[in-house]
């Protein structure tokens, strides 16, 4: 493969990308805002476009008008920043995220994954936890008493979650023998006995490790039952209170974007990844696990939008609690008996 | 709370606390409550509650009013319980004027006052458990109240400000089909409790953060005034509907919900069963509502009906008199209290012989149960702030007037 050609692929790679999760992170907004409100007996976006698909260009095109407003009190450098940082982290784990096999076009393999790093998914969760900063900075630089407590808790949060959330994986690497993402998801192609797949989450206990990874995922987002940061009835806005327009618009993007990326982990490490049935002709053969991929992404989307529409909020103190004392001991156990198990295999 | 500036001041005790102004602007006080907290990290120190935002002048405008004219002014005190508002007001001037409520006026003033108390508990449902996160239960809870209010429409033609309760009796003769309506909400509504408690009392996350939280201790309560849900999760027996019953209460068969740790849940608790006792209770006066007239005999107080008034020239005179210049209470002072949602409502009624009140004064229930709030929440969590005021269930206009 000539540089000239791998340089185009990649741009081209890149820009599909980035494009298919902005619309995606869209589309979350308006699949979250539709199915709460069906939840909750009420309609949700009706009003532009037929069942309110066209709400997020809408709302793309209301937040770039709106007001830019910078508080006077504001420390300005920071201020800036920290949405940007959001956003950036929350979209560059993307980057070594494989969301389907190869496919071979002009006789060049290509696998579809912007790029395959042999360390994936330590990549995806350094970049993750980098978000934290832009929370932090934006709760500090603010210089709002609201915001500062918002973004007080959301690092505390996000950094003790992280641990837990690191740990559940570790048994997925043992299992998997690689730290490469594809490779995780190569491990788990096939069947065992007659109908189960490979997937890790049947295996060796993985099933707790998934419920620990989907928790702490959801601490991770600042999502319902863990949305403290923002909770709005305590903290107003919480890190973003002081924010308007399109840098409010950007912390809301990450909030997605990083929904996103946690349910891919979870799809690649524990599901089997793109696995499922394929059949047909080439393009289909092509298309189809990247729908596997995408299906299981719904279901996860789908969980979080109905966990958010049932259960109320921890307290900070109990959340904190929940993390420590009970998640990282049950992420530690289950991470010694996995390794035991592999190891007197 | 040692100073009583109008405006509240709070200075940092020490270095390492700071003061964080919650509200009027904040979206669970509930209105426009402001509250001062003195905290250390999350901590609650100190709290102090600034009222005075929601000033109507509603007690000084009475004084300018005819007496039945005062009615529609109580419906917008407690904008979530008009009828328990106008039941007050009426029940003690009928006290003063000596009148005779006829039976049939009673049972459905209780009824439409019950109905009111599930309307108020339903908006607290909802905003309480929209403040610890759990949304969907605030949409549930805006459901059956819209029911409620459309019956409110049918009844006296208006949502909110119901104005249906007239000194002597009721407005109007509830329209055709409106019991079919209400027995067909009653019988509906006790699984659409069910849903609610389904979301939340056995919900790990709600025991949590509202289970020994916020408490208060019953002598505690007492000694702040608390009354109504508030006083009664602390397990203090008292409830007026039973123990001073007014309007043919002692008619009516009915639980008084009590709890016993005086916490946030206790408090749930205790005003989500008395959404199924009241629902009972309207069931009740459906079931046994008398025939007869909805209103007093004392034309020179109760307007008369429009066909009469068309077709007797004395009835046209009593109509116009009643309008022009009111109706003379004889001398004399009443203080009655009811058992409104929020506790002991009372209104105090002080009359000069003319067609005017000389002074109407409101004991708000809301006002004595916000004062047990820097008890509940002075060392906890600013989460529990919030648990704590949406627990004691106030209503601002009322406690500003």
């Amino acid at each position: 493969m000539s540089i000239t050609f791998f340089i185009i692929v990649s741009v081209i790679k890149i820009v599909l990308v980035i494009f298919v999760l902005l619309t995606a992170v869209a589309y979350t907004v308006w699949l979250e805002r539709k199915v709460v409100g069906r939840m909750q007996n009420r309609w949700g976006p009706t009003r532009v476009g037929p069942f309110g698909l066209l709400q997020p260009a809408a709302d793309g095109i209301k937040f770039l008008f709106k007001e830019d407003l910078t508080p006077p009190h504001v420390y300005k450098p920071l201020y800036i920043a920290a949405p940007m940082l959001a956003v950036i982290f929350a979209i560059t784990s993307i980057a070594v995220i494989p969301f389907g096999n190869t496919v071979t076009i002009l006789g060049h393999e290509i696998p579809l994954q912007i790029t395959d790093v042999n360390i994936g998914l330590l990549v995806v969760l350094g970049i993750t936890s980098l978000g934290v900063y832009g929370v932090a900075l934006s709760g500090w630089s603010s210089n709002s008493k609201y915001s500062l407590l918002g973004g007080l808790r959301a690092s505390a949060q996000m950094v003790s979650y992280e641990i837990a959330l690191g740990l559940s994986l570790v048994g997925v690497l043992i299992l998997a023998g690689t730290f490469s993402l594809r490779g995780i998801v190569e491990a788990q192609a096939g069947h065992f006995g007659p109908w189960i797949p490979n997937w890790f989450i049947f295996k060796g206990g993985q099933i707790v490790a998934f419920f620990i990874y989907l928790t702490a995922a959801y601490a991770e987002t600042n999502r319902i039952p863990f949305d403290l940061p923002e909770a709005e009835t305590e903290l107003v806005a919480g890190y973003h209170t002081e924010y308007s327009a399109m840098k409010f618009a950007m912390f809301f993007m990450a909030e997605y974007s990083n929904m996103i990326t946690v349910a891919c982990l979870a799809s690649l490490l524990f599901l089997g990844g793109w696995s499922g049935p394929v059949f047909g002709p080439d393009i289909l053969q092509a298309i189809l696990p990247v729908f596997w991929f995408a299906l299981r992404i719904f279901v996860f989307l789908f969980i979080y939008i109905w966990v958010r529409g049932t259960l109320p909020r921890f307290r900070y103190d109990q959340l904190m609690a929940f993390g420590w004392k009970f998640l990282l001991p049950v992420a530690i156990a289950n991470l010694v008996i996995t390794a035991l198990v592999v190891a007197l295999k | 709370m040692a100073h009583l500036t109008p405006t509240p001041v709070l200075e940092p005790g020490q270095d390492k606390t700071m003061i964080l102004n919650m509200g009027p602007q904040h979206p669970s006080t509930h209105g426009v409550l402001r509250v001062l907290l003195e905290i250390d990290g999350e901590t609650v120190v100190r709290m102090m509650p600034d009222i005075g935002f929601l000033h109507t002048g509603i007690e000084k405008t009475c004084e300018a009013k005819f007496y039945q004219q005062v009615v529609p002014l109580t419906d917008r005190i407690d904008y979530l319980c008009p009828m328990t508002n106008n039941l007050c007001y009426v029940l003690a001037v009928e006290k003063l004027l000596g009148l005779e409520i006829p039976p049939r006026a009673q049972w459905i003033r209780v009824m439409m006052n019950e109905l009111t108390r599930i309307n108020s508990h339903l908006v607290w449902l909802g905003t309480h458990a929209m403040d610890i996160g759990a949304m969907t239960v605030f949409l549930y809870c805006f459901r059956e109240r819209e029911d409620i209010l459309r019956l409110f429409e049918a009844i006296s033609g208006q949502r909110m400000m119901t104005s249906y309760f007239r000194i002597g009796g009721i407005a109007l003769e509830p329209p055709l089909g409106f019991f079919d309506r209400l027995r067909k909400f009653a019988d509906k509504f006790p699984s659409r409790v069910d849903e609610y408690e389904g979301l939340l009392t056995g919900n790990p996350i709600w025991k949590m953060r509202t289970q020994g939280v916020a408490k208060i201790s019953a002598e505690d309560a007492i000694a702040l005034g608390a009354s109504g849900p508030t006083l009664r999760g602390s397990g203090v027996d008292i409830d007026l509907r039973r123990d001073a019953p007014y309007t043919g209460y002692e008619n009516f068969k009915f639980k008084v919900p009590l709890g016993k740790n005086g916490d946030v849940f206790d408090r749930y608790m205790c005003r989500v069963a008395e959404l199924r006792e009241s629902i009972g209770m309207v069931k009740q006066a459906l079931d046994g509502l008398p025939s007869g007239p909805v209103k007093a005999n004392a034309p020179k107080v109760v307007l008369p009906d429009r066909e009469k008034m068309k077709t007797e020239m004395e009835s046209l005179i009593y109509h116009f008199k009643i309008i022009t210049e009111g109706f003379q209470v004889p001398e004399g002072e009443v203080y009655q209290a009811i058992e409104s949602p929020r506790g002991e409502m009372g209104y105090y009624v002080v009359s000069d012989g003319s067609s005017k009140p000389y002074r109407v004064h409101m004991r708000s229930a809301c006002l004595a149960n916000m004062q047990t709030l820097p008890t509940m929440c002075e060392g906890r969590l600013i989460a529990d702030v919030v648990a704590a005021i949406g627990s004691i269930d106030i209503v601002l206009g009322e406690i500003d007037r």
